[in-house]
Formats: C-alpha cells, structure tokens, sequence
C-alpha cells in the first residue's frame, strides 16, 4: 500500500493545501470584495491578472517565481534576511506558489457568492446602525456562506493537483517539498506502478469528495465562472 | 425641531433640487407621481446616496453639509424600504432584534416585545423569513426598523407592493404608530388613500422638484394642484365620535363642520378619527332640503371654483372655515348661478371614517 515516504508526501500536500487555502480566504476576501464593489475605470486589468494563472503554463508561473526567489533578487534576498533559509525549494516557497497558483479558485467563488448579496441587505443594515465591519461580519459573511465554502474547497483541491509549479520552484525534497503529484511522479519514473496507483487513487478520492461538497452545497450556484 | 433639506443631484436627465423644511413631528408625507424624485429625496436623508450634494440637518445635528457627511449607520434614523428586505439568514426574532442590539441602552424605549405586539407578529417570530407572506415580512421590517428607535422614521412606499388586503391590515397599524409614538415620520407615497389617512404634513413633488408643501387639509383642497384636481379628489375632516344611535345603528361624530351620522362603527366615545369625503359625493343645493335621504348637510360658503376637464367644475366650499371640495357638472354649476361668496348647503352622500 502505502510507504512511509508516500505518506510523509500525502500529509505534505494536505498541510500545503490547508495553509494555502487559510491565506487565500484571508488575503482573497478583501481583494474579491473590492472587486465586487469597485467601479475603477480600470478594474478589468486587476481581474485579468487574478485569473491568469488559470490560462498560464504552470512552468512559466514557476519559472518567475523561481527568478523571483532567487537570492539575486529583491523577494528572495529580504526573505532569506529575515528567515535564515532561502524561499527556493523551501515549503514556504510552495506556499507562495501555491497561494499565487490557486488565487482565482478563491477570488471568483467569493466575487460572486458577494455580488449575489447584493446592495440591498447592506444597505438595510447601514439604516440599523451596523457600521461596515460590523454590516460585513453580521450580513455579507452569513449571506456569502456558500461561496465562502466554494472556495476554500476549490482552493484547496486545486492546491492538492499543484504539479508544474512544485516541479519548477520546489524540486523534490522528501518532508519538505515533495507533494503526493511528484511522488507519483517519481514513481511512475521509476516503474514503481503500484505505488503511483495508491497515490494517485488517494488523490483522486480526496477531490472527488471535496467537489461532491461543492456541488452539493451550491445546488444553484455555478461554481465557476470565466 | 425640524427637519432642513438642501438638496442637488442629477442622474442621467433627471435633476433633482429641492429646499424644504418638514416638521419633526407627526407624519410628512412626500407625494407624487413615480420618478418624480421622492425615493431619492429619502436615499439623501438616509445618507444612501451619496451623489447628492447639499444640506441634510435633523434637530439640530448636521447629517450632511459641504464640509460633512454623516454615515448612514450614525444617523439615528431607521429606513423601511419598498421591498420589506428581510435578512434570510436570521429567523423574524433575529430580524427584528438586528437594530435593537446595536442601540445604545439608554436610548432602547421601544422593545422588541412592544413591536412585536404592535404589529401582531407574536405567532410569527420562530418562522423561516422565506416562509412568510408579502404583508409577514413588510410587519417585520417596520418592527425591526422601530427596535432601532430611531428619532427619525423614513418610510418608502411600504404598502405599494401589497395587496389590498395586507394593505388593509397594516394602514391601521401605522396609524395607531403615528398616535402612539413620539417619532416623526417621513412616508413616501404615490397612493393618495395612504397619504390622506396617515399623513399631517404634505410635500408635493413632480419631476424632481417640490411643487408645493403645506398641512394635508390645505393640501388636499387647493384648487390649483394636483390633488384637488384628481378625480378621486377629496377632503378631510377632523372629527371626535360623540355617540352611537342604537335604534339606527348610527355613530355621530363632532366636527367643526358639524355633526356627521354615518354607519355605526365600533368606536369608543371621544375616539379621534379622520373623515375623508370624496368631491363627488358631495352636492350643493341654495336651500336646506328638508324631504332628502342624505342626512349629512351643513352650511357652506363657496370660495372659489375652478373647470375639472370638459364638464365638470372643482367647487371649494368653506364649512366654518374648512375647507370641503365638491365635484359638479358645468350645467349644474351654470344652472343655479353658483359664484364665489354665494351661502349654500353641501350634502355629503358617503363619508369614509379613517
């Protein structure tokens, strides 16, 4: 069944994925809820660039990042300042990757699910005295509950998938950087077929069910929109 | 104590610009024809547009000026929107708590239990928001609205999307809500029954502009506007009930035009009410008649008379210094010689208690 060393890569994926997907929620709501809101002339240009990793070959988002974590730049310098280890081939630097990788997996499920609440429940709670954080926790959260739960898991699934990225700025480095899709990889790589069955069957499970509860809370809502 | 508005907006080709003052007291009511500018004079007051420049100020505080603009949530008003907007995530209760939890203690005299038992919700309160009727969810917007206990109640056309009968079952509501609390009231309305049963103050809007403002009696009776002119034209009397006629089935009630009869009615003796007389129901003839069914005739004089289309007149009668609006034929009018400072009886066939 599984090795020792697949499991250790199962767990790494799965830690990967969930703090990516903590960081998304929390850097992508503000962002998605600007998005929603927003009337900029030139908001067009954000959004494009949110939804690029959609279109764009993972090597070539992992080759700039790769650029970018080098310890000749700015990033990777700054980042090896202040933590001691460069970002490169670093579990934090899949972090980053991922993060940047599964982005319009979180920011569309929310633009919408906040676009659907409309104006009108925040206005009604602006009358009854619930200033913008207090209108946001108590009305746009609770209303945008299933959006929320879109793209987490969406966020997550797509995280768990990770592989050109990975490859490019994480390389394989057994509790640090390898995730299940390079140990399936590695297995096929070395005709180790069994394994990558195990693995690849695990993976395969874990997001079918995860997109079993997307569509299952989200009868209506279209899970994607491009 | 009143409320002070300047206001300018322009949206596309409709411009709205009004200056008006509306006492902080009783029901104003902003009428007028659709897109003629009311909803956007509220959105203003509310603080909810925030396109429109000018000057917002309520007793004394200044909710918007050049220099300042007051949030909404800081302005101590509450808004009942056309649509009763619940929030479906939260049960009636939930709903109708939202405001009252963020009022500070000091100022929470109305209790959810009172709005509650004002608006009979009481066998409503654990139920999903989803599962209530159009005239459900307008009850539990004004509760919850009321809960914030606001110093200033807006109001927008809450009826307007109603059928007649929920309409039926919550005007009376408002109307024991304007007798019973302190709070002023501004009521958006292009329904003239609303504005006529409820409202002590009339600002009279079309195209973005006030065309005219003053008490609802005044209001209702100036031949020059709008609403003398209406065919459903009206008048409305102040009256107290003095007392019920067993043997007829009759209520008397007192007015300063005299003593009405109508249909008896279930009301408590020294109960104020509101009478409203179409024009025309009303007629006019030189003598008292003595052989007619109609029992309600007092003496008028005629103020003035004004054409009401191709064959009819508007007469403006002053019963004792009210004003009371009768609608007759050209050839009537031409026929008695009817002209202005004439002594005459009107007789009123149908009289509405509101």
């Amino acid at each position: 069944m599984f090795s020792e060393a697949d499991i250790v890569a199962l767990l790494l994926t799965l830690k990967l994925a969930a703090i990516s997907t903590l960081l998304l929620i929390v850097f992508g709501t503000p962002l998605a809820w600007w998005l929603a809101k927003s009337h900029w002339r030139f908001k067009f240009l954000i959004e494009a660039l949110v939804a690029l990793p959609l279109v764009l070959p993972p090597t070539v988002l992992g080759f700039y990042l790769l650029v970018a974590f080098s310890p000749q730049s700015t990033i990777g310098r700054a980042f090896e300042s202040v933590v001691g280890q460069p970002l490169a081939f670093s579990f934090a630097g899949l972090v980053v990757g991922s993060v940047i990788y599964s982005l319009p997996f979180v920011i569309q499920p929310l633009q919408n699910a906040f676009i659907a609440v409309g104006r009108r429940p925040l206005e009604v709670a602006a009358t009854l005295r619930a200033s913008p954080f207090d209108r946001f926790f108590s009305v746009v959260v609770p209303l945008a509950k299933p959006g929320f739960l879109s793209a987490a898991i969406l966020g997550f699934a797509h995280t768990l998938g990770e592989f050109g990225v990975v490859l490019m700025i994480g390389g394989n480095i057994p509790g640090e950087t390898q995730v299940a899709s390079i140990a399936i990889y590695e297995h096929v790589e070395s005709m180790q077929l069994a394994s990558a069955h195990w693995l690849s069957a695990a993976l395969l499970l874990i997001s079918f069910c995860l997109l079993v509860l997307v569509y299952a809370t989200n009868p209506k809502a279209r899970v994607m929109r491009l | 104590m009143s409320l002070e508005l300047k206001l300018k907006l322009e949206h596309g080709d409709f411009t709205l610009d009004i200056e008006q003052r509306l006492p902080s007291q009783g029901v104003s009511a902003i009428y007028g024809p659709s897109a003629s500018g009311k909803t956007s004079v509220l959105r203003a007051i509310a603080g909810l547009d925030k396109s429109s420049s000018g000057l917002v100020k309520f007793n004394q505080r200044v909710w918007q000026d050049g220099s300042q603009f007051v949030a909404t949530h800081q302005r101590e008003l509450a808004y009942v929107f056309q649509e009763p907007s619940l929030f479906e995530h939260l049960s009636v209760k939930a709903n109708i708590e939202y405001g009252f939890k963020r009022v500070p203690l000091m100022s929470r005299a109305i209790t959810p239990a009172y709005a509650i038992k004002a608006l009979c919700l009481s066998g409503l309160l654990e139920r999903d928001t989803q599962t209530l009727s159009g005239g459900e969810r307008q009850r539990v917007a004004i509760a919850r609205a009321l809960c914030c206990n606001p110093a200033l109640l807006l109001m927008d056309e809450p009826l307007s999307a109603l059928d007649k009968g929920s309409k039926a079952e919550i005007l009376p509501m408002l109307v024991a809500l304007r007798d019973s609390s302190a709070i002023p009231i501004i009521y958006v309305s292009h329904a003239l029954d609303e504005v006529a049963r409820l409202a002590d103050h009339l600002v009279l809007m079309e195209k973005g502009r006030v065309v005219a403002s003053g008490d609802i009696q005044s209001m209702l009776t100036q031949l020059d506007l709008s609403l003398a002119q209406d065919v459903d034209a009206e008048s409305l009397i102040d009256a107290v009930v003095a007392s019920h006629d067993e043997q007829f089935e009759l209520t008397y009630l007192d007015s300063p035009v005299g003593r009405f009869s109508v249909l008896k009615r279930p009301l408590a003796i020294g109960e104020k009410v509101r009478l409203l007389i179409a024009a025309r129901d009303v007629s006019i003839t030189r003598e008292l008649q003595q052989n007619t069914s109609i029992l309600n005739i007092f003496p008028a004089m005629i103020e003035q008379i004004e054409s009401a289309g191709a064959a009819q007149v508007t007469v403006r009668l002053s019963a004792n210094n009210l004003p009371v609006l009768a609608r007759l034929t050209k050839k009537s009018s031409s026929l008695m010689n009817l002209t202005v400072g004439d002594s005459v009886y009107l007789q009123a066939k149908s009289v509405a208690i509101l």
